[in-house]
Parts: C-alpha cells; structure tokens; sequence
C-alpha cells in the first residue's frame, strides 16, 4: 500500500491529469467490450463468454490490415466488420442452436470457442507477443493538459468510443430497427407474430456486439501488445462492469466501465499489489447492496 | 435437459424404496473399488499408469465436487477450480512455511478452504444462474491474479518452487510413489464415498429439489440460502482434496492449477460424462485426460481438437456418455417390466 503516492497523485494536476486520462483510455476500451456483451445479454439472454475473442480478433484483424495498407481508418473498419461477420457466424451457427437450453450449454458452446479462437490466432500470427505500433499520423507530439502528459491517440480513442456510445444510445432509442430490437428484448414471440425475422435481429445484434468488441480491439492495437489468450481478463473485466452497471442497461455500462477503469488507474498508484482486488472488492459492495447493478432494472 | 430430469424422477423412486441396501452396496462397491486400484501396482509395473490413476483421483474428486453443484443443484459455477488451486497452494504453502506433519496441513487447509468458500459462496450463492457463474469465475479470476501478483509468498508465475516437504507420518510415506499412489486411491474412494452419501441423504434430495423448483422449495420451509451455501461449501472441501493431491503429484503448486481454464475443464468433464448419474464425471474424467494425453502428443494446438469434442457433444449429442448408459439401463428396466406383469 502506498497512500503517499495516492494522495500525493491526487494534489498535483500533473499527475492527476495524466491518471485520469489513462483511466479514461481503459474505461472506453471496457466500455465498448460490455455493451456489446450487455446488448447481446439484452437482447439474447445469453452471456457471450467468448466475447474476449472477438476483442482479441479485432486487434489482430487490425494490425495486418494496418500492415497491408497502411490506413489507420481502413484497419478499425476491418477490425470491427471482420469480427461482426464472425460474430455472425458465430451466432446463427452455434449459439443460435442452444437458446432455452440451461446455462451450462451456453457456456461449453462458447468455452469451446474460446479453445478454438486462441488456437486460430496461434495458428496464423503465432503463439509470440505481437505489436501493432502506433498509426504515423498520431505519431506527433503530446499534447501537454496542466501539466499533464496527453498523446493525441488517447483523444482519439475517447472520442470513437463517445461516438459509438451516443450512436448505439440514440440508435436504441429514436429509430425504427431500435424499436424493434427493443421489442425483440422484451417479446420476440410478438416481435415474430408480426412478421419481423426474429432469427435476423438476433444475428444482427450479436454482430453488433461482437463488432464493438472488435472495434475495442482495434483501437487498443496500438497501444497494447497482442497475444493469443489476450481478450480473456478484458472479458472478466467487462462482465465486471456490466455487474456493476447492470445487465443490459447502455448507460450502466458506460458508467460501470469509466468507474473501473479510474479504479484500475488511480489503484495502481495507491494500491499496487492490489489493483485487481479493489475491482473485485467493488463488485461485491454492488452485488451486495444493488443486485441488479446500478442502472439495472431486473433483479439479478 | 428437462426428459432427462423427468427420468431422474423415476430413478429417485427405486432409491427411496430401498435405502439401506443402496448405503451398504455403495460402502461395498467402494471397498471393491480400493482394493482393485490397490492391487493394481502388484499386476503392473508400470509407472505411467499409476500416474494416470493418481492425476484421474485429483480431477476426479474436483469434477464430482463440482457435479454436486451443477447436475445435483443447478448452480453452474464456472469458477470452482479456483478451490483445486487453493487446496494446493494451502497445502504446499502450508508444509513449505511451518513443516507440520502430513494430517495436520491436510487439516488446516480443509479449515482455509472451508473459511474463503463460505465467504465466496455467502456472496454468490444468492445470485441467478449466468450471474453465479460469472461472479464465481471473477472470483477465480482474483485468485489467480493474487497469486501471479504476491511473489514473495506464492512464487508468482514460477509458482511453489522447491518441492513440497513430505515427512513420514503414521508409516505412510508419501515421497514413495507406491505410497503416494495407494495415499491418493484412498482419499479418492473416501471422498466419493462421502459425496455419494451427501447425493443420497435427505439433504441431497432437498438440493434436487431446489435444482428443479426453487420456489416450491422455499414454500415447503426450506432455507434456500442456506441449503446451497452449505453445498457450495462441502464442494469446494473435496475440491480442495484434489487439489491436494495434484500438490502431492507433482511436489509443487502452479498458477495453473488456480486458472479458469481447470474450471471450463470441470464443467466439461461433467459434460463429457454426463450430470446425471454419480458416477457420470469420473468416467468424464478418464476421457478427458486419455484425450488431453493424446492430442497433447499428437499436435501443439490441442484448444482446437478439444473444442470441437466440446462442440460434438454439447450441440450434436446433447448428453454426457453415462446418461446414454443411464437410459439404456432404465429403458431395459421398463421393458423388463412390461414383460413380467
């Protein structure tokens, strides 16, 4: 333990500004992971435990499009379409065939993938650590914000994952087809009754929420390492703050995932052996004084 | 899973008729059982198999702990291994720090074991299926990461390094591999033995009917909560044996034996042997580390051949094997029956 650090961190604006940018960065990272796992759960009432892998496929998905072309843009884009086709896949072919089943299938179906998808990435890009380096048109000089130190990428990053946020909520909310996956949530009997491929909007919404994972991943490509195996805690982290948030609540993801990645920055510092377990520690105060999580509606 | 429930009910009947005899019969079939594993050594010299038998007692005890929770109460924990991972850490950290004798760390790391469960358990026994699973596997998680991250006392990723001291106590000897086999066939027996009473007392039958109707559980005057902390506790001591024994096995404990993936392994042992009879994750058991064997020789990515078996069977067959040969048996009763008015 170490206060002094903490303390010391929190009174100088330097440092507090370069921490919380950093929370910042691993909050909209966790966020974009969770709200596709929340919006699959939403909807589906299936927990995507293989969602890890499409975050992984994401990174890896970008990094040899950024290699072969050498467009930040064009490698988010393959990053979260090729893992939306996966996620596709994915759903109509395998977990489409266990719904209604108990959570023990659910779980060995996507258990099995996750075996199978790191084992895929060891196969074509190897078992070895991996890095994408940073796009040369954010290889400029760091912004200075108070003093403290703020790389133009981190920017950007926030700003996607805004983005997203703010079109998947609005999506949700004011269109047609956000009506209808709502709907879909809440009856997909009535939804089906009424002539609308139930089977389609499932498809779709796993796309989607494997999609994000994906983008997720893509944006973390260049500044973090890649590995097989990698998506793996980003998935325990995200079903974390999805317990905090609240199962399929949106904004419950946001603030869970901004929540847990101050943690984890300003942990650090003030608690360095146990970053981690302040998480964990935060996720029982929740379940056990909110159930349901902060925004969520059911009682879990 | 609901007509393999169904028939279960049928099964329950014939139990409940005839209780003695089925309590005798199983001390019966397990003294059978330890001696045939016991003579082993004297028929084969082989060192390799009685390995495989010592590593089948270790998962063994730890996949039919953790059918107690998924095929007798319908809690699905995914992070049951974590207390195969305790049970070895305990255990070696145990002998390495303080050098009591053999019982007394056997003992005390039940006591730890059965400290950290009822905490765990206490906070996720009262949540709903998918969250159990996954708040049980976050739990695993910080275990693991516990671990990895207190170098100083757990060795990190190296893991227990060293050797764990295994003084002679009462004569047996566990540094002698003959003893350590025969050590760990006992505690296998024991321990099924044990799980086999719990499956079939009162209290195993008041878990069956949580594990199918919770509320009408709760409306007869069953204390829900309890019941299932109860279970998530005594599970996770018969984990922890096994994980005991893999500590003994291989003189040491690594951050593997604490990681999720022992977990998934459990889950599809139970799968591959199927939940609804006893004895259905035992024979999981000796498949699951026959195929890990083979396919770990045969090719480097094994994730990939194991996950098609997993798909094979959860998608395709749906059942474990016992409950192929469950049905059978049962179909072969009915029609027996028929036969005979």
């Amino acid at each position: 333990m170490d206060l002094d650090a903490l303390t010391g961190c929190l009174t100088t604006s330097a440092c507090l500004v370069t921490q919380t940018t950093s929370g910042l960065i691993i909050g909209m990272l966790l966020f974009l992971v969770a709200v596709g796992l929340t919006l699959i759960f939403g909807v589906l009432k299936v927990v995507n435990f293989s969602h890890g892998a499409f975050y992984m496929f994401g990174a890896y998905f970008a990094m040899t499009a950024y290699q072969f072309t050498g467009s930040f843009a064009l490698a988010m884009l393959a990053g979260a379409i090729g893992t939306a086709i996966i996620g596709l896949v994915f759903e109509r072919g395998f977990m489409s065939r266990v719904y209604g089943h108990d959570v023990l299938m659910q779980l060995l179906v996507c258990y099995a993938f996750v075996l199978i998808f790191d084992d895929v990435v060891r196969m074509i890009w190897g078992p070895e650590f991996k890095s994408m380096g940073m796009p040369t048109a954010f290889q400029v000089a760091p912004l200075f914000i108070a003093g403290g130190v703020v790389p133009p990428y981190y920017l950007l990053l926030i700003g996607v994952a805004l983005a997203a946020a703010l079109i998947l909520g609005l999506g949700l909310a004011r269109t047609r087809i956000g009506k209808v996956i709502r709907a879909a949530a809440h009856n997909p009997g009535m939804v089906s009754a009424l002539g609308i491929n139930t089977g389609l909007i499932y498809g779709g919404v796993f796309a989607l929420g494997g999609g994000l994972a994906g983008l997720a991943g893509a944006l973390a490509a260049p500044v973090r390492s890649l590995t097989p195996g990698m998506g793996f805690s980003v998935l325990i982290e995200s079903f974390i703050v999805t317990v905090i948030g609240g199962m399929g609540s949106i904004l419950g993801a946001l603030v869970g995932a901004l929540l847990i990645g101050l943690i984890r920055s300003f942990g650090s510092l003030g608690f360095p052996l146990f970053t981690e377990g302040l998480m964990y520690l935060f996720m029982v105060i929740v379940l056990v004084s909110r159930p349901s999580g902060l925004f969520g509606k059911e009682v879990a | 899973m609901s007509e393999v429930r169904a028939e279960q009910g049928t099964a329950l009947d014939v139990s409940r008729s005839e209780p003695k005899s089925t309590r005798y019969r199983d001390a019966l079939i397990a003294l059978a059982a330890f001696i045939i594993l016991a003579l082993l050594p004297a028929l084969t010299s082989s060192k390799f198999l009685l390995d495989f038998v010592i590593r089948c007692a270790a998962y063994g005890l730890f996949a039919t702990s953790l059918n107690l929770l998924v095929g007798y109460t319908g809690l699905t924990s995914f992070g049951h291994g974590m207390f195969f991972g305790l049970g070895a850490y305990g255990f070696g950290l145990t002998m390495q720090k303080t050098g009591v004798p053999v019982p007394v760390a056997f003992v005390a790391t039940l006591l730890i074991t059965l400290v950290v469960a009822a905490v765990i358990g206490a906070i996720c026994v009262r949540l709903k299926e998918i969250y159990f699973a996954f708040v049980t596997l976050a739990f695993q998680m910080l275990i693991h990461s516990t671990i990895l991250s207190w170098v100083s006392f757990t060795g990190g990723d190296q893991g227990l390094r060293g050797g764990i001291p295994r003084p002679p106590f009462l004569g047996i000897d566990l540094s002698n591999h003959l003893h350590l086999y025969i050590f760990s066939c006992a505690l296998l027996v024991i321990g099924l033995l044990l799980m086999r009473q719990i499956a079939q007392s009162p209290f195993g039958y008041t878990l069956r009917m949580i594990r199918d109707n919770a509320t009408r559980a709760s409306f007869v005057g069953i204390d829900v909560y309890r019941a299932k902390l109860t279970i998530f506790v005594l599970a996770a001591l018969f984990a922890s044996v096994g994980g005991m024994i893999m500590a003994l096995f291989v003189s040491g404990a690594y951050p593997e034996f604490a990681y999720w993936t022992i977990s998934g392994e459990g889950i599809f042992i139970n799968m591959l042997g199927g939940v609804t009879t006893f004895l259905g994750p035992m024979v999981g058991t000796v498949i699951l580390l026959i195929l890990n064997d083979t396919v770990t020789r045969v090719t480097e990515y094994h994730g990939i051949v194991l996950g098609i078996v997993i798909l094979f069977f959860a998608i395709g067959l749906r059942k474990g094997l016992m409950d192929f040969v469950f049905e059978w048996v049962a179909q072969r009763r009915d029609a027996a029956r028929e036969r005979a008015p």
